[in-house]
């Protein structure tokens, strides 16, 4: 019997300690989503399946399962060597319908789709929502958004500048859905940092 | 044999991890809505605290400091055998000193020193639907959270003031979260809600029976209700000390020291009691202390 190998060589390892680097990782997140805008380092290294970069392929290997269906955008909807990956490690459904993903990795925010064509859950079941995983160059501290709302003391200032000029429009939008709504993490390089659905952005 | 082979570290598998993880963070990013998650059996019976323990087991980590209160104590029997179970699981340092800890998991009180930022504190509930007895079935309850159609509590506290001439919940006590979820703050006393609102640590609320976990951020705003003219206030004892430590502001056990009639009031808290006492505060009855 032929069994079908294609692409797995060119798989690449996932976490090395995959129990402690996890909780790691989901460390990191939780802080980031408990207190938005603050940029919580990724220590874990791995090689990332071309073109997602290291703290994408931590956070998908730490939340995404076979319960939990990830949409790609069109950067990376092609992409095999991260797709090959994502099933080899995950075993992630990978689905082309955004509106009904638990998960949505955007690698080019430039040409993110809007925000209301994720799921958005519904007022008895809000948290049946898409988390959007967002590939970005850089978050910058105490950059040109100021943050407020639950999490936050006073304010958080951060900025990334790969989104696009709508975003800040379209967040406004989506906080006026709560509690329905998608909740975004940023990852950069080795730097995350969350936007849940209850923060307000502004331009300052 | 090496007893912690037996398990993964803390006990539960790495895809329930992650599923009460993804839970988690929809809690945190939704103040006070409850999140259905798919708690898992756990080698100890409904209401000894599996929601806490699975949420604990979620988020622990090797380098974490585990501090586990059973009310105020760290001495009581489900404290005492949940401590051992991470112990065991997950060969975690405990301490019994709040400042210490980086989790704290709670059945049901708040501890009496504030909680900082690098800390989270997990809430063991029996029952997260703080409309559950005013409406048994779970699709109205979760249409009346749908629609913020929460008068019905409201008249519960009423009929409060209509049968008692006060508002006599003293534990369970309901709050509203960012001014959007009532939520049940598990039964913690309802002393300790004031330390809710805007506390700087993370609090993780784990009903494993109910399959519930639900989440107040930190700085969140954390209202108890109540009326205008019945404003919310906190349990008070009137010229009551701690029999050992002297304190006056704090949550009080009555303890029986007798066959009788003697008794004593004390700190709820017992490691806020031990250490005022380490620094030379002494109260009425303080040769009680290796009674208590």
């Amino acid at each position: 019997m032929q069994i079908a190998t294609t692409g797995l060589g060119a798989v690449s390892p996932g976490f090395s300690d995959p129990v402690h680097d996890a909780q790691s990782v989901f460390s990191a997140v939780m802080r980031a989503m408990s207190r938005p805008g603050r940029i919580e380092q990724i220590n874990e290294r791995l090689e990332a399946p071309s073109p997602a970069n290291n703290a994408v392929a931590a956070v998908i290997l730490t939340l995404c399962d076979h319960d939990s269906p990830l949409w790609l955008d069109e950067t990376v909807a092609g992409a095999e060597e991260l797709k090959s990956w994502v099933r080899f490690h995950c075993s992630a459904p990978i689905t082309g319908d955004r509106a009904t993903a638990d998960f949505a990795l955007v690698t080019n925010p430039q040409s993110m789709p809007d925000l209301d064509t994720f799921a958005l859950g519904t007022d008895e079941f809000p948290d049946r929502s898409t988390t959007l995983i967002v590939q970005v160059s850089s978050i910058l501290e105490n950059g040109g958004w100021v943050l407020s709302g639950p999490g936050i003391e006073s304010k958080h200032k951060i900025r990334s500048d790969d989104l696009s000029a709508d975003f800040i429009a379209q967040w406004r939008s989506n906080r006026e859905l709560f509690p329905r709504g998608v909740d975004v993490i940023l990852c950069a390089e080795d730097r995350i940092a969350c936007l849940p659905r209850t923060v307000k952005i502004e331009e300052g | 044999m090496k007893q912690e082979n037996f398990y993964n570290f803390a006990y539960l598998d790495e895809q329930t991890k992650r599923m009460i993880r993804r839970a988690i963070l929809k809690a945190i990013a939704i103040p006070g809505y409850q999140v259905p998650f798919a708690s898992r059996e756990m080698p100890m019976p409904y209401g000894w605290g599996t929601g806490g323990v699975q949420v604990t087991a979620s988020i622990i980590g090797k380098d974490d400091v585990l501090k586990m209160i059973d009310q105020g104590s760290d001495d009581t029997t489900n404290a005492v055998a949940l401590r051992g179970f991470f112990e065991l699981t997950a060969g975690v340092e405990s301490t019994t000193e709040t400042s210490e800890a980086s989790i704290i998991q709670t059945r049901h009180r708040i501890p009496e020193d504030d909680l900082t930022e690098d800390q989270v504190i997990v809430f063991q509930v029996p029952i997260p639907e703080p409309l559950r007895f005013l409406e048994p079935r779970e699709t109205e309850t979760r249409k009346m959270h749908a629609l913020e159609e929460y008068g019905l509590m409201h008249v519960k506290l009423y009929e409060d003031i209509a049968t008692h001439g006060h508002i006599a919940t003293s534990y369970a006590y309901p709050v509203k979260v960012m001014d959007r979820y009532v939520m049940d703050p598990s039964p913690t006393p309802k002393f300790d809600n004031p330390k809710m609102h805007k506390m700087a640590a993370l609090q993780l609320y784990g009903a494993g029976r109910e399959k519930r976990i639900y989440a107040i951020p930190p700085y969140t705003d954390v209202v108890s209700l109540d009326f205008e003219d019945y404003p919310f206030s906190v349990q008070e004892w009137p010229d009551t000390e701690c029999g050992l430590c002297g304190a006056t502001e704090v949550y009080f056990d009555e303890v029986v020291t007798d066959d009788h009639g003697g008794r004593m009031f004390c700190c709820s808290d017992s490691d806020y009691c031990e250490k005022r006492r380490a620094a030379g505060h002494t109260g009425k009855q303080p040769d009680q202390a290796a009674e208590v």
